[in-house]
């Protein structure tokens, strides 16, 4: 019983649980029934579990465990804190739903092939987990280094495809030089001075310039793995490309270590948060929400569109990131923590609507081999179960009262409102101005589900230039169901239930920055009631307005029903009376997002092809394309080229040349270290 | 908070919101036939009309989803928990603290985009053609709602609806710069969120132009009521919020029963008022083309933002 | 609240005066252009008007009265007859799409305020807090000469900058000596008529009144 009782010694066991069941799946014969029935169950189990010795480390105070591995005098060490446990919960509660689902989904894959996704599946959640839990440099490099390779094996599981293969380059490449800077940033905190734990890198103390230097490496390392602008560009790429439960995993919850690296570097190790820091967080922060709003409604690929959405709710914790480090910065923790609990939460909130609309387009994908919405039409017809769970994931990110996506825009919200505790003007100023960023960026969402929902579940079938490789194959399987049951679940209980998570994560806030929300705002707090800051100043109570919602509908219905008659009959759609309707006539994607385009036009490098008047097979065309390709990624790309062509001139073929340059480095060593 | 009187009270103010609602559409459409020269039809013509699609057999296309048969029902339902909300009679409802102007905004999107949906799921041009406008105007008209709201709550230094009525019509008399900004950036928005003529033309049905109408193009009957119905109560939500914000003296608290009276002689007042001057807009004004609104409501966005500028220079 | 009813009455017309500000840069009519530089006009005039009463410096009265006759009455008068003259009644182009060049403006505001915050907390006039948006009106208007293409708006940004500014002189410092405005009144209202003149030449040489126009005068 030791294990249960220390939430440190149970995540390890989780975590190295996750290591065995993916060893394990190789051995059997007949492995793809393994993976099926076994690994991924378990591995759903396990995830249950860690969820749960995550949410018990919130409230007990932190542990600490050195492991006798690794190299020599360079032990592993582990410890487990509120935010930590925080994090582990998200990881575990969530990947039990993908889990699931995966059973469910990997269902047709050959043995063999099973076998290795299991393996590097569940290599990808452990090393995930180990990223979570290491208390030292070395650890948390290791792990992590093993988190972007598992994950970008499970991206090429399609590697035959040469598309596939460019983006896995694409993808490891950024993740690479993310790491870099993270592994400078750990230089410059560790200064030459004592050990690399981060017990001693907290300690350091840091000139400011010094600290600033770490924090930007910190920002852009965590930032290019988070999805930031303008490192996002792997993104878009990656996802589409790797099946749906691992785009779901990738993007519910291993951007979110990328934010509890930044966190934990930032707010923990760093400390002595800068309002400047804010301040560029928030910049940020605000071009990545509305790039990534504005390019997802562009998108018709599913899985790309929803890739895009990504970057903007990283957006989206980055402003409350910022905020909170404005707040801190001049000295008003309690309004920092705020904010910070805000961005947590949308954290959480993401990775729960995220993953379960991962999931609901690998159902469509699955049961009707499309992903291009202009493909798609009428499916919820065809797969109502489907249906109802994208419905409600759709609802959640559109952030609309009373599920969980509402919730965390609602607090950070109210951490804008807290602007006026400062005394300088313009940042006074500035701040409201993030908010009305988040505002647009959140009605930009609503627009683009309604256009993704519309145009995939809603309509008739559309009559495609690609014809659906499978018939309609109906709707998803019972364990894919189940899974995308538990993250819809999830966010029904993140909406109507915020002042539990609340609590918890005023916690996380209490043990980073030793300052909670106020007394009045945890007075103010039941289950019923969520009270930021005071009762007087803001309240909300989303069990109250789903029951009066629920009712207002239900009495509209039963009065309706009670004094008039239910008839109903049923005709050909009126459509102001055109005789002529094919299902051609609906709304594409493209044409769902002309006025988008039309308004924003300077943002998007499109090219378009329109038909001329004399044109006998008349054919629209229209590519959008992401400007940062042409003036960041192409660019570095061709001075990176010009510079390895010089470097180039160096191999000669010939050996005796080849010896000059061994020759003249051990000369330049000698001299150097005589 | 949760006094007898108090959920009375409550009762009173839905169930009345439900019931004048189409009153004051009928006033405004009074108002507008004056000003316009025509021979102006009843003030209860709505509630006729009203009856009279109750009465007749409902028409669904032939695939229509659950969705598009739920969604009268949760419109009517949205608009109905907004009039809860909006502190029309009195303030300090028990209802109120559950809900603050940012899930107030929340219901609208919430309601914006399941008739948006509904308009999809026949799969007709227009339907689509109705949502894709809708959501157009909506994206930024919610913002700038949501900002002009949030200039009174910097104001009152809360966001709930109540206690910002509280704080404009009990304290001590003073003038706001910041909400003059936010009073032109809500007419913009009122304008455009109910249908109203330089964005769109209520009387419509020419196709080319018709947003709001083309969302509803295929409902009939009871469902078509219900949707008239829940339009006539956000117009009427809409118009109580601007009086709270802007002209809120003579709102009666909770459980005050004797000054009920004068409260609602102050709203009929001020609702008549409210109502005449929207038909002298929609009289005036010519409506925009489609690709006008954005600009529109950008400015109406941008000077709601000013607004909240303003406040923290001018401390007034 | 602590700040007089009158000074309150003189900061809603400051926000007035912004507000009108940013009107002109969102419109595209010549005539509500000139419609909106009347109104200015009047708040100036109002602003003006209630400083004097406020603070008994009856030179102010004479100033608030000259605005109204000039900037209320002469100014949109000369202006409607030119443009009836000139028949440009039409639509104005911009540069820049409208919704960006409000953007600048909300940039420019934040810029403004930034800059008057300092500057107000030294002053001791009751008016004070009104100086960042004087400065504010006076950028935008600039923003708006030059993202206009045609020399009538132009002249009409130019017109609303010293609206501005006069309008910071008596926020700041309860107004100039009234030579001093008297003189400036007179400068403005000849540079009308100048321009009215130079407009007239403008369109005989090149048939236009787009200012893109005169980039042919330079010498190559």
């Amino acid at each position: 019983m030791g294990v249960l009782s220390s939430p440190l010694a149970g995540s390890l066991v989780v975590a190295v649980g996750w290591l065995v069941v993916a060893v394990l799946g190789l051995v059997p014969t007949n492995n793809a029934f393994f993976a099926r029935r076994i690994a991924f169950p378990l591995g759903a189990l396990a995830g249950v579990a860690l969820a749960a010795f995550g949410l018990q480390a919130v409230w007990l105070p932190t542990q600490a465990l050195t492991l006798p591995l690794g190299l020599p005098d360079l032990p592993f060490h582990l410890r487990i804190d509120p935010l930590a446990g925080f994090f582990l919960m998200l990881l575990g509660s969530v990947s039990a739903g993908i889990s699931v689902y995966s059973a469910g989904y990997f269902r047709e894959e050959p043995s063999g092939r099973l076998a290795l996704i299991s393996l590097q599946y569940h290599v990808f959640l452990a090393s995930m987990a180990f990223v979570l839990l290491a208390d030292d440099a070395y650890l948390f490099m290791v792990a992590w280094e093993t988190m972007a390779l598992s994950s970008y094996f499970l991206v090429i599981t399609d590697h035959r495809q040469p598309a596939i293969r460019s983006a896995g380059f694409l993808y490891l490449l950024i993740a690479h030089l993310g790491a870099i800077a993270i592994l400078l940033c750990f230089g410059v905190l560790h200064g030459g001075r004592g050990d690399y734990t981060f017990d001693a890198l907290r300690a350091a103390q840091l000139q400011p310039a010094w600290a600033s230097v770490a924090f930007l490496l910190a920002f852009f390392g965590f930032g290019a793995k988070a999805g930031m602008l303008p490192l996002h560009a792997w993104l878009p790429e990656a996802h589409p490309a790797a099946p749906s439960p691992v785009s779901a995993l990738m993007s519910g919850i291993m951007l979110k270590t990328a934010i509890y690296g930044m966190v934990r570097v930032i707010f923990d190790l760093i400390g002595n948060v800068r309002w400047e820091w804010g301040m560029l967080v928030l910049a940020v922060g605000a071009a990545t929400t509305l790039f990534g709003v504005l390019y997802a409604l562009m998108q018709h690929d599913l899985k790309r569109l929803l890739a895009y959405h990504s970057v903007e709710n990283i957006g989206i914790i980055l402003l409350g990131l910022g905020m909170s480090m404005v707040f801190i910065g001049f000295g008003h923790p309690a309004a920092g923590v705020l904010a910070l609990i805000a961005a947590l939460y949308h954290t959480l909130n993401h990775a729960v609507f995220k993953g379960l609309l991962f999931l609901g387009a690998g159902s469509i994908l699955h049961s009707t081999g499309l992903r291009n919405l202009n493909d798609m039409g009428g499916l919820i017809r065809g797969m109502p179960r489907t249906a109802f769970y994208f419905l409600i994931g759709a609802l959640a990110i559109s952030a609309l009262p009373p599920l969980n996506g509402f919730v965390s825009e609602w607090l950070t919200f109210q951490a804008a409102l807290q602007a006026t505790v400062i005394q300088h003007g313009v940042v006074r100023s500035l701040l409201p101005l993030f908010a009305a960023t988040l505002a647009l960026a959140g009605a930009l969402t609503a627009m683009c589900f309604v256009k993704v929902y519309g145009i995939a579940f809603l309509g008739q079938p559309r009559e495609s230039a690609h014809p659906s490789p499978l018939p309609h194959a109906g709707d998803a399987g019972a364990m894919e169901r189940y899974g995308m049951a538990w993250l819809a679940a999830g966010c029904f209980v993140l909406g109507l239930f915020p002042t539990s998570f609340l609590l918890i994560l005023n916690r996380v806030g209490v043990s980073l920055t030793g300052q909670g929300l106020s007394e009045q705002a945890l007075a103010g707090s039941g289950w019923l009631w969520l009270v930021p800051t005071a009762a007087g100043q803001a309240s909300y109570s989303p069990v109250i307005f789903l029951v009066v919602i629920a009712a207002a509908t239900l009495l509209a219905f039963l009065l309706v029903r009670r004094f008039y008659h239910g008839r109903v009959r049923f005709a050909a759609p009126w459509d102001c009376g055109y005789p002529e309707q094919t299902s051609r006539m609906q709304d594409t994607a493209d044409a769902f997002g002309q006025p988008i385009r039309h308004v924003f036009g300077p943002i998007y490098r499109m090219d378009r092809r329109l038909p001329g008047p004399e044109d006998t097979e008349p054919r629209y065309s229209l590519k959008v394309e992401d400007r940062h390709w042409y003036w960041l990624y192409l660019p570095v790309a061709r001075a990176a080229e010009f510079v390895s062509s010089k470097i180039a001139l160096l191999q000669q073929g010939r050996i005796s040349i080849y010896l000059l340059y061994s020759f003249i480095t051990l000369i330049a060593l000698l001299v150097f270290v005589r | 908070m949760n006094s007898a009187p108090g959920i009375a009270f409550q009762i009173l103010q839905s169930v009345f919101v439900v019931l004048a609602a189409p009153l004051l559409t009928g006033w405004v459409n009074q108002c507008r036939a004056w000003l316009q020269n025509r021979s102006a039809p009843s003030i209860l013509l709505p509630y006729y009309t009203l009856a009279k699609l109750f009465h007749k057999d409902a028409v669904f296309a032939h695939d229509a989803s659950p969705i598009f048969r739920w969604t009268p029902y949760i419109l009517f339902g949205c608009m109905w928990l907004a009039a809860g909300i909006v502190p029309v009679l009195a303030t300090g409802l028990p209802f109120a603290p559950a809900a603050d102007i940012i899930a107030l905004v929340g219901v609208f999107a919430l309601a914006r985009m399941f008739s948006a949906l509904a308009a999809m799921d026949i799969g007709t041009a227009f339907g689509g053609l109705g949502a894709r406008r809708e959501m157009l105007i909506g994206f930024l008209a919610e913002p700038a709602m949501l900002m002009t709201l949030f200039t009174a709550a910097f104001i009152s230094g809360s966001t709930q609806l109540t206690s910002i009525v509280d704080t404009l019509a009990h304290r001590e008399f003073a003038l706001y710069p910041s909400l003059a900004f936010a009073a032109v950036a809500f007419l913009m928005v009122l304008l455009a969120e109910n249908a109203r003529i330089p964005i769109d033309n209520p009387t419509t049905h020419l196709e080319l132009t018709m947003v709001h109408e083309a969302l509803i193009l295929e409902y009939s009957a009871r469902h078509l009521a219900l949707i008239e119905w829940a339009i006539a109560i956000k117009l009427f939500a809409y118009m109580t919020i601007g009086i709270a914000l802007f002209a809120p003296w003579g709102i009666a608290d909770a459980g005050d029963w004797s000054a009920l009276p004068y409260a609602f002689a102050a709203l009929a007042g001020k609702l008549a008022l409210a109502g005449a001057g929207l038909a002298l807009i929609e009289t005036v004004l010519a409506k925009l083309r489609l690709f006008l609104a954005p600009e529109f409501l950008s400015t109406a966005f941008l000077l709601a933002v000013l607004g909240m500028l303003t406040h923290f220079l001018v401390k007034g | 609240m602590g700040i007089p009813l009158l000074a309150q009455l003189v900061n809603v017309l400051a926000a007035f005066l912004l507000l009108i500000a940013f009107a002109m840069l969102s419109q595209r009519r010549v005539l509500t252009l000139i419609k909106l530089l009347a109104w200015q006009g009047a708040a100036l005039a109002a602003s003006t008007a209630i400083v004097a009463w406020s603070t008994g410096q009856t030179h102010l009265y004479y100033s608030a009265l000259l605005t109204v006759l000039l900037k209320v009455i002469l100014i949109p008068w000369v202006l409607h007859r030119l443009i009836d003259r000139l028949f440009v009644r039409w639509d104005i182009e911009t540069l820049i799409n409208i919704p960006t060049t409000m953007l600048i403006g909300i940039g420019l505001v934040i810029f403004a305020f930034a800059l008057a915050t300092p500057i107000s907390q030294m002053a001791t006039t009751l008016t004070r807090s009104t100086l960042g948006i004087a400065l504010a009106s006076v950028l935008l208007s600039f923003l708006m000469m030059i993202v206009r293409q045609k020399a009538v708006p132009q002249v009409i940004g130019f017109l609303a900058m010293e609206n501005g500014l006069f309008f910071a002189a008596t926020s700041a410092t309860y107004g100039m000596p009234l030579v001093v405005e008297l003189g400036v009144a007179l400068d403005v209202l000849v540079g009308t008529f100048i321009f009215g003149i130079f407009f007239f030449h403008i369109r005989e040489r090149f048939d236009s009144l787009d200012i893109r126009h005169l980039e042919k005068l330079k010498e190559d």
